[in-house]
């Protein structure tokens, strides 16, 4: 029994088929830590979720959730919530009838069983008494991580939770989750938002067609990151070029296409000891940084570098 | 790399059968469909039958319609041959045949596995779920009917199937007898319903299952089919609860298919569970297992359908419609029925036994096989009254159904059978011998076995 994490996985394998979802995948996920899975599109993100969730069984390998092996039972330990691909809800229920039978399932009296709490802590409290046939997606999201937080869970597993959320919404779905992270409950969640699992995460796990091709905290990611395009708005736009071209490791990359081509933005590419070496030549040329920020962040850009990879070994 | 998958049991606690049923009568509960039904089948039939009560004209073609007038006992067996034919169907595919492709519709699968963390738990829920609603409204409809005669015309006593007068309350019984018998092949379909539903995922066919098996099993009874595979369909028993109305009653055809429809009922709900436990669940566009679902669907129940029509050819005589069971039940019905109407014409009164009455009968004035359903069977139908010499003779056109039921029409004389009306002492009232419906009973009354 593994009492330091709430998922342990070694060698899963999972096949449909001819397909190969899972191929000798490796999992660790701490107690009380947000964990990010990415991958591009048939990765085996949800393969993997539902396998937490036990709505699959593993064809190979070894798999603890909070510290108990899964057997070949189609179902998940106790202390385990969430959602794949959505999360289910009755339209012909209010969210809080929904809510309240789902309470009632696990033989808990409505009144007691913290509906108003979590429908607050999700912000659906003035939507409660509506039917869910009208929510749009943004609030079936906030009303199924609402569903999952009603069983008191020890591991939350969550596919793409910030779909259809708006700034609101998002806001309190990061809240919900930093309180349960630091309250020990773990949390994994998939997603293609990489600011939301750089904002939520302290570790990731990268698939790509099914294999792991990165695990561990975003530092270490961004360490292992090659070089990144970097946005530099300044007073003299002129005077940063010819600044940037004499600076040793850096290169003009501002014909990427990436972006709308505006006057006053130099992209770079470079090292951060070299953008270091170029913002101290620009201030003491006189030269204003008015913004200094990466093309695509460093997960963004380590994910793309990875499965690309992956991708061109195929 | 280690490639097998511990096989230790996990401390996996799953949501009890009772929480289960609960959680999905709630969600059947709250369809504003189901609502609906349920309000339509405790409402519609009382006000149908107390409507059709105060009409002139009366559905004589439905058995025990010609009565509707004469007493309340007779709307809940209207109602129960229209049920059968149509309510019912339609009921248990609204119910039972979207009681799983509803999840798979709304897409909900995963988030129940993920509640209730068991899909046996999951499966026999919602099959008692459906069950329960089912049974809710064939009630309604059985209760709805009576109360709606009964406070129409009143407790009167009822006329059988073979003429004779059956008490109120032995009425009362047999048509609480006959709508319990009516549940078994409503089983039956529902349990069809619940097969579609899960083996065919979102597709509409699985909701169209049921009515379209309970069509095809109609349009076999409606077919020169023999005997044995007649009754090898679980439709039969909407069928042949018209035996109860007999004197005796004619319980071999009853039990036979109320056995056929549980059989039907059991093994359906049975392929369900497996391919149930078998599907995909990770896939949001399941539509059905195509060659499996056929394969552990509809193959078994064909086996059980041969298996069925060989045990009731061995263990029955089923002669069918034959001229001597024709005319022995036209007889019998007469003279029940002679004895009502000599009742109504305040005469000296006589029993069956006086009356001695016998028919004669022949189809297609003997120029076909002397056997088997048509229009084209003639009778004449003698009986005797003490102290009067003469035998009187009526003449009767019968058209026999393939399930033996017929409508029996008068020909003549005007005075006994020829005229829809008899002058009584309080004015005009129905001639209970100008036409009637009756029975030929299929299965002989001794059996092999």
């Amino acid at each position: 029994m593994d009492a330091l994490h709430a998922v342990r996985a070694r060698g899963i394998t999972k096949c449909f088929g001819d397909v190969v979802a899972l191929d000798g995948v490796d999992l660790d996920v701490t107690r009380g830590q947000i964990h990010g899975l990415v991958g591009p599109n048939g990765a085996g993100k949800t393969t993997l979720l539902g396998l937490l969730l036990g709505l699959a069984v593993a064809d190979g390998g070894e798999l603890e959730i909070l510290g108990v092996p899964v057997g070949r039972a189609f179902a998940a330990p106790d202390g385990v919530a969430g959602f794949v691909d959505g999360p289910g809800l009755y339209p012909s229920l209010t969210a809080r009838q929904n809510l309240t039978a789902l309470a009632e399932l696990r033989g808990r009296q409505a009144r007691t069983a913290g509906i108003d709490d979590v429908l607050d802590q999700v912000g659906l409290t003035d939507v409660a008494d509506d039917r869910t046939r009208g929510f749009s997606l943004g609030m079936r999201q906030r009303l199924g991580l609402a569903a999952a937080l009603l069983t008191r869970p020890r591991l939350l597993v969550l596919d793409e939770p910030s779909n259809g959320l708006d700034p609101a919404g998002k806001r309190h779905v990061h809240g919900v989750l930093n309180r349960l992270a630091a309250d020990g409950t773990s949390v994994v969640l998939s997603s293609h938002r990489m600011d939301d699992l750089e904002a939520l995460c302290s570790e990731v796990t990268i698939l790509a067609t099914g294999r792991v091709v990165f695990s561990g905290p975003l530092g270490k990611l961004a360490a292992e990151s090659r070089e990144l395009d970097y946005r530099v708005r300044t007073s003299d736009p002129e005077a940063a070029r010819r600044l940037a071209d004499g600076t040793d490791g850096i290169k003009i990359a501002d014909d990427t296409g990436r972006q709308p081509r505006d006057a006053d933005v130099l992209v770079v590419r470079a090292p951060v000891p070299a953008l270091d070496a170029l913002v101290a030549r620009l201030v003491t040329s006189g030269v204003a940084v008015r913004e200094l920020a990466p093309v695509v962040s460093p997960l963004e850009a380590a994910f793309l570098a990875l499965t690309e990879d992956r991708e061109t070994s195929r | 790399m280690s490639t097998t998958v511990t096989a230790s049991p996990t401390p996996v606690r799953p949501v009890s059968v009772p929480r289960t049923y609960r959680f999905e009568l709630v969600k059947l509960v709250s369809q504003w469909r189901i609502r609906l039904l349920v309000l339509a089948c405790w409402i519609l039939p009382g006000l149908f039958v107390a409507g059709v009560s105060a009409q002139n004209t009366l559905p004589s073609d439905t058995l025990f319609g010609r009565w509707m007038h004469a007493t309340g006992w007779a709307g809940p067996l209207v109602m129960l041959g229209f049920a059968g034919t149509w309510a019912l169907p339609l009921l248990t595919s609204v119910v039972a045949g979207d009681v799983f492709a509803a999840e798979d519709r709304l897409g909900t699968w995963r988030h129940l596995l993920v509640a209730v963390r068991s899909p046996r738990r999951i499966f026999v829920a919602k099959v008692l779920a459906s069950l329960t609603v089912i049974l809710l409204l064939v009630a309604g409809l059985a209760c709805s009917s009576t109360v709606g005669g009964l406070a129409s015309v009143g407790d009167q006593p009822l006329v059988g199937l073979d003429g004779h007068l059956l008490t109120p309350s032995d009425a009362g019984g047999r048509v609480l007898l006959a709508w319990v018998a009516a549940l078994a092949p409503t089983l039956a379909l529902a349990a069809i319903g619940l097969l579609g539903s899960v083996a065919l995922g979102r597709s509409p066919t699985g909701l169209l299952l049921p009515p379209l098996v309970a069509l095809g099993m109609q349009v076999a009874q409606m077919l020169p089919l023999p005997v044995a595979v007649r009754l090898a369909l679980p439709g039969y028993a909407f069928l042949s609860w018209n035996g109860l109305f007999t004197a005796p009653a004619q319980l071999a055809p009853l039990l036979i298919g109320v056995t056929v429809s549980l059989a039907w009922a059991v093994l359906a709900t049975v392929l369900a569970h497996l391919l149930f436990l078998r599907r995909d669940f990770t896939n949001l566009a399941y539509d059905g297992g195509g060659r499996r679902a056929f394969t552990v669907g509809v193959l078994p129940l064909a086996a059980l359908t041969a298996l069925t029509v060989a045990l009731i050819a061995v263990a029955t005589d089923s002669t069918g419609i034959t001229q001597a069971k024709v005319q022995r039940s036209l007889a019998t019905a007469f003279a029940h029925l002679y004895r009502l109407q000599t009742e109504q014409l305040h005469r000296p009164a006589v029993t069956e036994a006086q009356l001695r009455a016998s028919a004669a009968c022949t189809k297609s004035d003997g120029q076909a096989a002397q056997q088997g359903a048509g229009n084209d069977w003639r009778c004449v139908v003698t009986w005797h009254l003490p102290g009067v010499p003469v035998a009187g003779t009526a003449v009767y056109q019968l058209d026999v159904g393939s399930d033996g039921r017929f409508v029996a029409d008068g020909d003549g004389p005007k005075e006994v059978n020829g005229y829809f009306l008899v002058r009584t002492s309080t004015g005009d009232a129905p001639n209970p011998l100008w036409q009637f419906d009756g029975n030929v009973a299929l299965l002989d009354t001794t059996s092999k076995g």
